[in-house]
């Protein structure tokens, strides 16, 4: 049993050492923003002498950190929720409805899940393009929403085939709209499926980088990621202020990380399970 | 499965007076319902990859709605293109060395990580965070590491072998394989925590009996555990080959896709070709060729998954 003992603490040790080397990049990325410029051509491995955090500051202006922020925050939530209502409902109906379309509807949506996004990018910008949704959050919004639906309507419609109807009737026999019944007995026993599609689309869309970069480039209404990368184009040396741009773009999802932790990488092992 | 399939009156609609049917069918939500979410499908998925593919075959610029057939003069000229080979190629290399080497070290911290250690949920934490970060933006700071001036060879310097100091980014050997590091930094925390959920999954008096008929800890992972987890390890390889394969946001970062082309991917190559130089009809064959990838791996994958479970 001592050996034992011992062989997990050693075992713990090294990978102790192993997350360490894991931390390298984020302990890089917090002192490196806060080192003073005239600092940044000495040693790389050298600690800073004092704490400068003109960078952030300069990061915010410069950069337009807030409108970014404000952006990612519109993209993402109105992606989500577009997401949400749009594939909630659809699977309702395929799952509540049985005829004989239903089953071909349903396979159309199962199917859009190999359709690789890719073949489509270069049309749906054309089309984009336009009819002027091209530079918006609304075709933005769309995009992201017709990306995710496929597999939200599929995670949705698994999980009403196994919820009992009981629910449903109960309401039904009170007097409900099937509206009512919808937004007050069905969408509430959703949770599970909402809270994975919500966490890791919400999650995934928060941190693309190339769809908006293709239909957002060159506006005011660029995320955080596109943000960065213009960012770090012109101040490509200045590595306090790169790193300060990062950080202030890193700290959304690292908190929401911190406090959902648990949910997240439910969400991450459940959501790709199928 | 549930009551309502074996109910004859579903497709009916609602009459007055059968008042039995009137309750069960009139709780059910329009058909309209699904209208919205159908019609983004419909357009923006399929529509899209449907005139996607045809465009490919096409002279068209993106700016003008005509477009003429040319056959296959794209895709002639793709693989006539020195370039787009070499980011054909590329794109395969990253894709092997990502899921080889992605899920190998997720399955390693999975198994280490999934009981007994006191601090397994600290660790797994540490891991997993990448996942959860911008790529973009986190290989940004990978770009500093590997800088020339930067930690890497200023580490080297210390430990006395600057003779090992190497212009990582810029250099057309090293600049594939700083890449591959900080995809596998990304990633491995996703395969780990899929491997994981797998793991949960096997019964434990499996490995116990494993242990009192006296199999050693080796002999457990490769007779018990890893053939049990086999079904989990094709789930986050199917998912690593998708992503594998269309790697952008990393290259963007850290090379832009040189040293001389030498990191340039599909994803890379459709973006620059369409968007930069607006060669929209040569750029959606490039994203033509990037999906049959994609879907050729897919189907070889399957396939292989099927052949394994026969034969056990």
């Amino acid at each position: 049993m001592n050996r034992l003992q011992t062989r997990r603490t050693g075992l713990e040790l090294g990978l102790w050492v192993l997350a360490l080397i894991w931390s390298v990049p984020f302990i890089f990325l917090i002192v490196i923003s806060v080192k003073p410029t005239e600092e940044l051509f000495g040693r790389a491995l050298s600690l800073p002498s004092r704490i400068d955090l003109s960078s952030y500051a300069g990061a915010w202006a410069q950069g337009n950190m807030g409108r970014a922020l404000l952006s990612s925050v519109i993209i993402t939530g109105g992606s989500v929720l577009g997401l949400l209502a749009l594939s909630s409902a659809a699977a309702y109906v395929l799952a509540r409805r049985t005829s004989r379309a239903s089953g071909p509807l349903l396979l159309l949506f199962v199917v859009g899940l190999i359709v690789p996004a890719q073949l489509g990018l270069i049309p749906t910008y054309s089309v984009f393009r336009h009819v002027g949704l091209v530079g918006s959050y609304t075709g933005m919004i769309l995009l992201n929403v017709s990306l995710w639906l496929p597999l939200a309507v599929f995670l949705y419609y698994g999980f009403l085939k196994q919820l009992g109807h009981e629910y449903e009737e109960a309401a039904q026999i009170d007097g409900a709209t099937p509206a009512q019944t919808f937004r007050h007995v069905v969408f509430p026993l959703l949770r599970p499926v909402t809270g994975t599609v919500a966490i890791l689309a919400g999650m995934l869309i928060w941190n693309d980088f190339f769809n908006p970069l293709v239909f957002l480039s060159g506006t005011n209404k660029t995320p955080l990621p596109v943000a960065v990368y213009s960012f770090v184009g012109m101040f490509a040396t200045r590595w306090n202020y790169v790193f300060a741009a990062v950080t202030i773009s890193l700290v959304p999802a690292l908190a929401f990380f911190v406090v959902a932790q648990r949910q997240l990488i439910q969400g991450f092992s459940g959501g790709v399970k199928g | 499965m549930t009551r309502q399939d074996s109910q004859p009156f579903h497709a009916a609609p609602p009459t007055a007076g059968a008042r039995p049917a009137f309750r069960k069918t009139s709780h059910l939500p329009p058909w309209w319902w699904l209208l919205p979410a159908l019609v983004l499908v419909l357009v923006i998925r399929y529509g899209a990859a449907i005139a996607g593919s045809w465009y490919a075959f096409t002279d068209w610029n993106g700016l003008t709605a005509s477009a003429h057939f040319t056959g296959l003069d794209n895709l002639r000229a793709l693989f006539a293109d020195q370039q787009a080979r070499l980011a054909l190629i590329t794109t395969i290399e990253f894709a092997v060395c990502f899921v080889v080497l992605t899920n190998l070290v997720g399955l390693v911290l999975a198994v280490l990580l999934d009981r007994h250690l006191k601090t397994r949920f600290l660790l797994r934490t540490v891991f997993f965070a990448p996942v959860v970060m911008s790529q973009l933006a986190t290989a940004f700071i990978w770009r500093f590491l590997f800088d020339y001036s930067g930690p890497l060879n200023g580490a080297l310097d210390l430990l006395g072998l600057p003779g090992l100091k190497r212009t990582w980014l810029a250099d057309p050997t090293w600049s594939f394989w700083a890449v591959v590091v900080v995809l596998v930094w990304q990633f491995s925390g996703l395969a780990m925590v899929i491997l994981l959920a797998g793991l949960q999954g096997i019964p434990q008096e499996v490995e116990e009996a494993a242990v009192i008929d006296g199999a050693t800890a080796w002999q457990r992972f490769w007779g018990v555990t890893l053939p049990l987890l086999v079904p989990t390890l094709n789930t986050s390889v199917q998912l690593s080959v998708i992503s594998g394969l269309a790697v952008f946001d990393q290259v963007l970062a850290l090379t832009g896709g040189g040293p001389l082309g030498t990191t340039e991917t599909l994803a890379t190559q459709v973006y620059k070709q369409t968007f930069v130089y607006g060669r929209f009809g040569y750029g959606t064959a490039l994203a033509l060729m990037l999906a049959v990838l994609i879907a050729v791996a897919a189907v070889a994958q399957q396939l292989a998954q099927r052949r394994a479970e026969r034969n056990v």
